[in-house]
């Protein structure tokens, strides 16, 4: 053992050490000199794209990156341009965003709220990202806004249907487009009254996490509200792929309908289960046994095959759509990629486009005076007819579609068609409605 | 020094400078490179999961590396620390130290329960049920302690639990009154505070929370080294050797191997504690089976039953993990764009399966040649590398072998 170690090389690196250490105060002042986290200094701006890549959504996830590389293209001026032709504001030019390049860095959330917040730290830690957008989950969503709600960047919700995405768990920086859980019930209800009538016994299968939870909890209430009976409600887990366990039981409960809250390869899953256990053929209470699948899109009708024919569901946006906005963006992703787009890719373009528009308007990157530009920002030209971001909780309110399985697709993407348009007041709710209740947006942070 | 023998003083000293200089370390590219973009992992989130992983292994290794009793749910003491530690910001106050206590006391109150009826079997059986209970512990939190309609909702299901401003934080809530949430603390050091160092083109991050993680990462790892070279680490040594002889000359070894797998478990649920105090957000999947899988994978990747060995295997599958998904093919046309187009095309087209998506197959492809080359984890790599540049002086081989035998 030793003892004694005063040696002069000891000495010189104890006090390097100490010399280095007492600068470090010093170097921080010069570092925060910035206004805001991940100020873009250089000719370009760095946005993260956060989409599972694995895990139940994955295709929502592909597609989703494809409508975010569409959007980066047109942005920097290439392509035909798409939405930014017909979006009602004009400030987008095709020069990148205030004269600065788009670049991007994509990650895995895996369908996971853990590996999505580290993906989206690393995004803004390692890759000074500006703006974290995505999520195909409404538990990813929820965790990463409030990782960017903390860390002071922009959050453009992707995917996302919970009503707690704006609701109990809204941030300052957080922003949605797509539609949630309340407007599906909204849109739902009426279709439904008219097609299976006012007396009817629902069964409930929800994906166990706060989408499930608040999708189950609007359609209950609309349902309810027309004199439905709920006979039960059961929760699965996310990363179920078998539901025979849990439709097994659905034959003896007396119910009639079937309402699946899935989406993705949960949705794929359990409906091709319910019409393997024949509950499409058979009669309950005298009446026909159906299946309503509140949340509904075309990738999951495409992976679903067949079994989706004559079943209703809601949707954000269908590539079927014939007003201009829609036409030239089913036109320009259609030319890259050789199919059309589906809700999620077309949800995240727009959310792309915002953001951008956003920046341009106030001229600033800063997250503060982002947020104050979309705030009861109103627009028209992306697909969804004349739109409201709403001030109280960061909502877009738009129409909502009712779709329905189609009986005989004339190609592999003719799979839904628009049984209705519900307008955008019928969908519409108070900021402080109770399902939305319990969470307050709190203060715009810019970070450091 | 500090009661260690010159060769483990020497590790010790070893594994505190990388630790100390791992911003520097990690971060070999100049800042705007494109090597920079893809390589460089020295921002403060993955260091600190460097060292979190670190301590978790350390811990693991203690159980399995010292008993041979291989948990495979150790996943779960890691949640129940991290939501211990949610639950302290909530209730008390925003300071790091009562949030790291109370997972360590909860997760070791866990542990002395699962270990107490787990411990009655030995070799695979002990396994299955480890996993049992921490598939148990993770429906639990996933499920039924996770419903917020319910009055019990402890763990907010799949979302995970986070910080909300009405949260009563006894201590100090009067930060939530100001609109945004408080960020964690060190007796009023940020752990998200960082500062940075520019030189030249090179850009380091000094982050705070990542030198707490590696003060008590080295805490933890000399810890780890006074019970291996104690007479307690030897008896735990003799139960992997052979147990029953010793049961045979009337040695009770039951609380021994007991207070090994507590002491792993209090290990992982600082580690928990430790991932919620730089990101207070705790999720399910942490205690997923997976996850614990993940552990032994990264025990046996580093080196099972020596000092140094969990460290590396975590900072190995850590940086593997989060380079290897961030690589897109864009990415990849950029770094072969010197290549004819259609020779790039093809091959970009061949590593789209190893990268993005698909980082599980290469560090699938990365753990077998590890298993089938270097039997004893990336240690034993090390070892022969070593022994080749010092041949001239196998005196010293046999006096290295004995600080860091691979596991047989």
């Amino acid at each position: 053992m030793s003892n004694s170690k005063f040696t002069r090389r000891g000495l010189l690196k104890t006090s390097t050490l100490a010399g280095a250490g007492l600068a470090l105060p010093t170097i921080f002042t010069g570092a925060s000199a910035h206004a805001f986290t991940n100020d873009p200094t250089g000719g370009s701006v760095t946005l993260g794209f956060n989409v599972p890549q694995t895990g139940p959504y994955a295709d929502e996830g592909a597609d989703e990156l494809r409508a975010y590389e569409l959007a980066v293209e047109h942005l920097n001026g290439g392509g035909d341009g798409g939405m930014m032709n017909t979006f009602s504001s004009k400030a987008l030019d095709g020069t990148g965003i205030l004269g600065k390049k788009v670049e991007y860095v994509t990650g895995d959330t895996q369908t996971k709220s853990d590996a999505a917040r580290a993906s989206a730290k690393s995004m803004i830690e390692k890759d000074g990202a500006i703006m974290i957008t995505g999520g195909s989950s409404s538990g990813v969503a929820v965790a990463v806004q409030g990782l960017c709600q903390e860390a002071g960047v922009i959050f453009m919700a992707g995917l996302t249907h919970s009503n707690d995405t704006t609701g109990k768990d809204k941030k300052a920086n957080g922003f949605r487009h797509f539609f949630n859980g309340y407007m599906s019930g909204a849109a739902l209800a009426p279709v439904l009254e008219s097609l299976y009538g006012k007396d009817r016994n629902a069964y409930h299968l929800t994906a166990d996490y706060t989408w499930g939870w608040t999708q189950e909890e609007s359609i209950k209430a609309s349902t309810e509200a027309l004199g439905w009976n709920t006979v039960n409600a059961v929760r699965t887990p996310l990363a179920a792929t078998d539901f025979s366990s849990y439709i097994a039981p659905v034959l003896n409960s007396g119910a009639d309908v079937l309402v699946l809250n899935h989406y993705g390869g949960n949705m794929v899953n359990s409906l091709t289960n319910a019409v393997q256990f024949g509950l499409r053929d058979k009669q309950v209470n005298g009446k026909n046994f159906e299946i309503v699948v509140p949340l509904y899109s075309r990738l999951m009708a495409k992976g679903a095959g067949e079994n989706v024919k004559g079943i209703h569901g809601s949707t954000n946006w269908h590539w079927s759509l014939q007003d201009e906005a829609s036409k030239a963006f089913v036109k320009s992703f259609g030319t890259k990629y050789g199919f059309p787009p589906s809700q999620a890719a077309h949800t995240v373009y727009c959310q792309t486009l915002l953001y951008a528009d956003a920046v341009t308007r106030a001229g600033s990157f800063a997250p503060c005076a982002v947020a104050e530009a979309l705030e009861g920002f109103e627009f028209d030209g992306l697909g969804n007819g004349a739109t409201l971001y709403r001030a109280e909780d960061h909502q877009c309110f738009k129409d909502v579609l009712v779709v329905r399985g189609k009986e005989n697709p004339t190609s592999e993407f003719d799979l839904l068609e628009v049984v209705e348009v519900t307008p955008a007041a019928q969908v519409t709710y108070p900021a402080d409605h109770p399902m939305f209740a319990g969470g307050s947006l709190g203060s715009c942070n810019n970070g450091a | 020094m500090l009661g260690l023998n010159k060769k483990d003083t020497t590790l010790l000293i070893i594994v505190a400078f990388m630790a100390l200089c791992a911003p520097f370390i990690l971060n070999p590219f100049p800042e705007g490179s494109s090597m920079a973009q893809m390589f460089n992992a020295g921002y403060p989130d993955l260091m600190q999961r460097f060292v979190i992983f670190g301590i978790l292994v350390i811990g693991f290794n203690i159980l399995f590396g010292l008993t041979g009793y291989l948990s495979f749910g150790h996943a779960a003491f890691l949640g129940i620390g991290s939501y211990s530690a949610v639950w302290m910001f909530k209730l008390i106050g925003m300071n790091v130290i009562p949030a790291i206590l109370l997972s360590m006391v909860v997760s070791g109150v866990f542990a002395l329960l699962i270990g107490y009826v787990s411990l009655r079997r030995s070799g695979i059986y002990f396994s299955i049920l480890t996993l049992a209970f921490a598939q148990m512990c993770y429906n639990l939190a996933y499920s039924v302690l996770g419903n917020p309609a319910s009055s019990y909702n402890l763990t907010n299901g799949e979302t995970g639990l986070q910080l909300s401003l009405n949260d009563p934080r006894i201590l100090d809530g009067a930060a939530s009154s100001e609109g945004s949430l408080p960020v964690t603390n060190f007796f009023g050091v940020a752990m998200r505070d960082s500062v940075q160092l520019e030189i030249g083109s090179w850009l380091f991050t000094f982050n705070a929370g990542y030198y707490l993680c590696a003060l008590i990462m080295l805490i933890s790892f000399y810890v780890s080294i006074r019970i291996f070279r104690s007479p307690f680490g030897l008896m735990l040594r003799a139960v992997k050797s052979n147990q029953q002889r010793m049961n045979y000359t009337g040695l009770n070894t039951k609380p021994y191997t007991l207070a090994a797998f507590v002491i792993s478990g209090i290990y992982a649920g600082l580690a928990g504690g430790l991932l919620s105090s730089m990101d207070p957000l705790a999720g399910a999947e942490r205690m997923h089976w997976t996850a614990s899988g993940e552990i032994v994978i990264m025990a046996i990747l580093g080196g099972v039953g020596t000092l140094i060995g969990p460290i590396v295997g975590a900072g190995f599958n850590e940086y593997f993990k989060n380079i290897l998904s961030k690589i897109n093919d864009s990415v990849l046309h950029q770094w072969l764009s010197f290549l004819p187009d259609g020779l790039e095309d093809a091959i970009v087209g061949v590593l789209h399966f190893f990268v993005g998506k698909g980082w599980h197959l290469s560090l699938g492809v990365l753990f077998m040649v590890v298993i089938i080359f270097l039997p004893g984890g990336l240690v034993e790599g090390g070892q022969r590398v070593s022994r080749l540049f010092r041949r001239n002086k196998t005196s010293d081989d046999a006096d290295n072998a004995s600080h860091s035998t691979p596991a047989e």
